[in-house]
């Protein structure tokens, strides 16, 4: 699949790992040059450097072919408007927006953007783990634990 | 009538006092806590101090009964969301939007926004106006229609000059609404003939914006 990131912090460089280890073709965009260092050093997607909600910036990204669109910047509204640019004005199939706001989230579910708020996920997440929930919560939690131990081996080890 | 403020930095704040000043109501939310209070020791009790990208606030603000909600923040994401809640959750009569980035109109648009403000478009046109030279302005776009007005100045040389109207071929839909002539308004017909130094005021879908030129000025050699 092509995937057009838009935010490569913490959540966007990460999601980008996954991709591009699945053999996904992934072109990341941030405002900022340091941002990209959160990439992994073999990563073989594209990054670039520009405005998420600018559609140029978003062409040369390549966001005409994307099959899916993830908008992961801090800013709420900044990932609605690149996900209508995506959705709207480009046509892309799969369109994500970070939101954190619940409400806002729920308003643009309604208009083809699959919008999530990372307080109600992980919330949700969390009392299903502590409620001893038997399914989504400890599945959930296992994989992304998984993904904590990679991340730490692949850290160099410090000797003194 | 009755305004909803969205952002009150000094585009917001100065054109809240304006709004007041010529007797209209209005109601600013600020996000900023110190701003709020500056703005309500400036103006008095008109200010909530809220985000307002959040509906809530909005609805407190009273966008329902508003006659228009205006987004003018600094920031066009903040400005489109803004406006799309407005009408999505209060269904405000009126929405209009300060665009920063000029490109971002089309995007505005796409979304819904239809009346939008950009600052850098209303300077461009106001040095336009005063520069002598090229003689085309497209002055304005007419809410709620893919029309706009344009002025254009008559020059030597050019195929209008000592022509009826009706043999310009200005494009389908398009209109010369008036001539001033001389200082004088002229009503324009099909066979009112154009002279050089004639300003014509022309009524035209935005999209054939290239096609007056050409009619009007022949065309541009690339």
């Amino acid at each position: 699949m092509n995937i057009v990131i838009v935010g490569s912090g913490r959540t966007g460089a990460f999601v980008a790992e996954l991709l591009d280890q699945a053999g996904d073709t992934v072109s990341i965009v941030d405002v900022e040059r340091s941002a990209f260092k959160r990439l992994p050093a073999l990563f073989k997607g594209s990054p670039v450097l520009g405005d998420g909600t600018d559609m140029d910036i978003l062409r040369q990204a390549g966001v005409e072919k994307a099959d899916a669109f993830l908008a992961l910047t801090q800013g709420d509204n900044r990932n609605l408007m690149a996900a209508q640019i995506a959705k709207k004005i480009f046509g892309v199939e799969q369109v994500f927006a970070k939101v954190n706001d619940p409400i806002r989230a729920n308003t643009y579910r309604g208009q083809g953007i699959f919008t999530f708020s990372r307080t109600t996920i992980l919330g949700t997440l969390l009392h299903a783990v502590i409620k001893g929930d038997k399914t989504i919560g400890p599945n959930l939690m296992r994989a992304a634990m998984q993904h904590d131990a990679e991340l730490s081996a692949e850290l160099p080890s410090v000797t003194r | 009538m009755y305004f909803v403020v969205a952002g009150g930095g000094e585009v917001g704040y100065h054109l809240s006092k304006a709004l007041l000043e010529s007797g209209h109501e209005v109601m600013i939310i600020e996000r900023d806590r110190k701003r709020a209070v500056w703005i309500e020791e400036q103006l008095g009790s008109v200010v909530i101090n809220a985000p307002a990208d959040e509906g809530r606030y909005q609805i407190q603000a009273g966008c329902q009964r508003a006659d228009a909600v205006l987004a003018v923040t600094g920031d066009d994401e903040d400005n489109l969301i803004i406006s799309q809640l407005a009408k999505l959750k209060c269904g405000a009569n009126r929405v209009i939007a300060r665009v920063n980035n000029p490109k971002n109109e089309i995007v505005f648009k796409a979304m819904g926004i239809d009346e939008t403000l950009s600052s850098t478009r209303v300077l461009m046109g106001v040095i336009e106006q005063e520069l002598p030279t090229g003689g085309f302005m497209p002055l304005m776009p007419l809410t709620g229609s893919h029309l706009e007005l344009i002025e254009a100045e008559i020059a030597v040389g050019t195929p209008p000059a000592g022509k009826a109207i009706s043999t310009l071929g200005l494009p389908t839909g398009s209109l010369i609404g008036g001539i001033v002539r001389k200082g004088e308004i002229l009503h324009a017909h099909g066979d009112t003939t154009l002279e050089v130094g004639d300003r014509v005021i022309v009524f035209a879908p935005t999209a054939a914006e290239q096609q007056v030129r050409e009619a009007l000025f022949g065309k541009t050699p690339s």
